[in-house]
């Protein structure tokens, strides 16, 4: 039957190489906007605060996604939090494995309801554990550019 | 087939801008609680979500609705995507048409939101993909080569020149002056304007192609028992219909719609509407390009086919005519956040309905409008009649 | 409905360029390689020879160009490869003057829809016109495929430089 008809000369079947030519922009938002300046300007975490739902979203958002409300209560949060969970990485996006492995946990935000996903530094990998105490480690002031890479990574809280 | 009636309760939307500062989820947001505000209803009120959007690579986010999700409302709730790419906004309120009509729930809250300034250098970029991968994109196309090519075969079947064609675009821009969330109104537009625009590819100029934009629209859809506590000025919807024609365009008839003709049968029928040029009174037809007014004016069978430019330049289509042919501006004016652009339409024709598009509303009560978008691979026609 | 319009914030280019707004930028290296499959592999084969085919539905009897292994109109297997000519007639064309990415173009490229000869009525396949004044492309007009030599053919649709007018 026509329909498995079997291609049996390589030469008359081929793959076609091409690329979807695009590169994405993303503005960070408005309730983004004010977060990722705060810790360019002051290394300080701010987030918004639902009254009805009595929620206090990090990164802040501009609604409440449980009750819908604008969310217009800003408030400023610790910069430090515990490891919530978190993996060891070992390879790059292409298979490839990295020079050292890197830690990225998941950091839940003292007083919050919300966190951060990032790197763990000053830390070996054997020594991470779940609810361990950890800050955020800011890069100079001159370095930052509004990002979520101006937070370097969380380190573990002394003492 | 026994089905519950359903109706529009409630639409918002946010303006349709350029480049918006909001990510994707916020312009969701604003729409949607524009429009649960706008038939004082709360999150709370709704059984489930449907959310429309186009390509992830406009956006630039792999699934797209679920990362809409919280934005659009639906968080916690039962969650639905439609994409049939340009034809989404209107395959929008079909979902969630059959979603109240099946009975399954007596809310439903649509949302459609496109960002399409994410998608750098231009978003033709990921549109490309429409173009088969190995028989049509090695011939370097762009986006434009498959409308020119339909405009021109239109224009050749039926001796039509680019005045006839330009007259939309002025009618829309015009109308879209009116309109509180339009990107391009232009009150004083002119067709010589349309016709000394720049030639992008023949017979395409500048002007006769809508502008990419970033914008969301939301409406609110409701089971009869529902419709009647919440508001006393219900938009039913009458009739849905939806068309698929061959993935192989160059084997089409590139000068009428069949498909969208096909999707207008199925809604005409359902809305019991025998002779749709008595029975319709307003018409929101997808207007991305002038000459897909036109187009697709005849493909819901409102005009012969290839008499929708006569029609026009008589004046038949304006606002004040015999058949206000998009009073809202269309995608021409107001903007073509693609999916966004679709629901648009509908919020047209329901604000419309119930008399309250303001400095739009088009004279003498009008009773039944359909709405009506395109896309896929250019193949797909969308259609929902509306009625009070 | 003034009060059901959420009021976006509108940004400029430069506003962007400037650093007035913050933003992310992602290159996604979205890079395919799709398979031609079995119809069109056969095609691209063909046109490496010199030459078109079509596929013919026992459903329909139609020859269909593109080929394909199913007619979609009939959902039935196609049965039989067909030899084409390289002739046809421009169903539809543009005078195209920019490139996906809106840079300008001196000198138009001329897209068209080829209804090719041999193939059932309305089987058209898109590519290029040369040879050819712009001003005097016509919907109508007889074209023959201008055929890169064949040392340089490596079977793709390129393989056909470009359709030119011939004398009807």
């Amino acid at each position: 039957m026509a329909l498995i008809e079997r291609v049996t000369r390589l030469d008359q079947t081929k793959a076609w190489l091409g690329e979807i030519p695009i590169q994405s922009r993303y503005t960070v938002g408005i309730a983004g906007e004010r977060f990722f300046r705060e810790i360019q300007e002051h290394g300080r975490f701010l987030g918004t605060r639902c009254p009805e739902c009595d929620l206090i979203y990090v990164p802040p958002r501009l609604y409440c996604e449980a009750c819908f409300a604008h969310l217009e209560e800003w408030v400023e949060v610790p910069t430090t939090g515990y490891v919530y969970t978190y993996t060891v990485v070992h390879q790059d996006l292409d298979g490839e494995p990295l020079p050292e492995p890197r830690l990225l946990a998941f950091i839940q935000l003292d007083g919050t309801d919300g966190g951060l996903v990032h790197f763990l530094g000053d830390v070996e990998p054997d020594q991470v554990r779940l609810g361990m105490r950890v800050e955020a480690v800011f890069k100079e002031k001159a370095e930052r550019r509004g990002s979520i890479l101006d937070i370097v990574h969380f380190r573990p809280v002394k003492g | 087939m026994s089905r519950d009636r359903v109706a529009i309760v409630g639409a918002g939307m946010t303006k349709f801008v350029r480049r918006a500062q909001e990510t994707p989820k916020e312009l969701a947001w604003e729409a949607a609680s524009k429009a649960l505000e706008s038939c004082e209803m709360t999150l709370d009120d709704i059984d489930a979500v449907v959310i429309g959007t186009a390509p992830e690579a406009f956006d630039g986010v792999h699934m797209k609705s679920e990362y809409l999700s919280d934005g659009a409302g639906g968080w916690g709730k039962p969650v639905i995507r439609g994409y049939v790419g340009g034809g989404t906004g209107v395959f929008s309120v079909i979902q969630g048409w059959y979603h109240v009509a099946s009975g399954l729930f007596d809310t439903v809250l649509v949302v459609c939101e496109e960002k399409m300034s994410s998608c750098q250098p231009h978003p033709q970029g990921a549109f490309l993909t429409i173009f088969d991968h190995t028989l049509e994109r090695p011939l370097g196309p762009n986006l434009l080569w498959i409308f020119a090519l339909e405009m021109n075969a239109y224009m050749s079947r039926y001796g039509l020149n680019k005045r006839d064609i330009a007259l939309v675009s002025v009618k829309n821009k015009r109308n879209a002056a009116d309109h509180p969330a339009a990107l391009l109104g232009d009150p004083n537009i002119t067709v010589e304007d349309v016709l000394n625009s720049e030639v992008l590819a023949w017979p395409v100029q500048r002007l006769d192609v809508s502008p990419i934009s970033d914008g969301a629209v939301a409406i609110v859809m409701a089971a009869e028992s529902v419709a009647r506590r919440v508001t006393n000025k219900p938009v039913w919807v009458e009739g849905v219909g939806w068309s698929l024609d061959t993935a192989y365009w160059t084997n089409r008839d590139l000068s009428y719609p069949t498909y969208v003709e096909e999707a207008a049968r199925m809604a005409y029928k359902m809305a019991g509407i025998t002779e749709p040029r008595k029975q319709i009174h307003i018409a929101e037809p997808y207007d991305p390009f002038d000459y897909k007014e036109l187009h697709h004016l005849e493909g819901l069978m409102l005009f012969d086919k290839g008499k929708a430019p006569e029609a026009t330049a008589l004046g038949i289509t304006q606002r004040d005519g015999d058949l206000p042919v998009c009073p809202s501006g269309g995608l021409l004016g107001v903007g073509n956040p693609i999916a966004a652009a679709g629901l648009m339409k509908v919020a047209e024709i329901f604000w419309q309905l119930r008399g309250e598009a303001g400095d739009r509303q088009v004279p003498g009560q009008p009773r039944r409008g359909v709405a009506q978008a395109w896309g896929d691979l250019m193949q797909v026609g969308t259609v929902v009649v509306l009625g009070i | 409905m003034k009060e059901h319009v959420y009021d976006t914030v509108y940004l400029r280019s430069k506003d962007f360029e400037e650093g007035r707004v913050l933003f992310e930028t992602w290159d996604p290296k979205a890079r395919y390689a799709w398979d031609a499959g079995v119809a069109i592999g056969r095609f691209l084969a063909e046109l490496k020879a010199g030459r078109l085919v079509g596929r013919h539905c026992p459903g329909c009897r139609r020859v269909l160009i593109p080929p394909r292994m199913v007619c979609e109109h009939c959902f039935l297997p196609t049965d039989a490869w067909v030899p084409l000519q390289d002739t046809g007639t421009v169903v539809t064309y543009s005078l195209c003057y920019i490139t996906w990415d809106m840079v300008h173009l001196k000198e138009p490229q001329i897209p068209a829809v080829i209804a090719i000869d041999g193939a059932s009525p309305g089987m058209g396949i898109m590519h290029l016109l040369g040879e050819v004044d712009p001003e005097a492309v016509k919907i109508g007009m007889r074209v023959q495929a201008v055929w890169k030599p064949a040392e340089e053919r490596t079977g793709a649709i390129t393989d056909i430089a470009y359709f030119k007018p011939v004398e009807s």
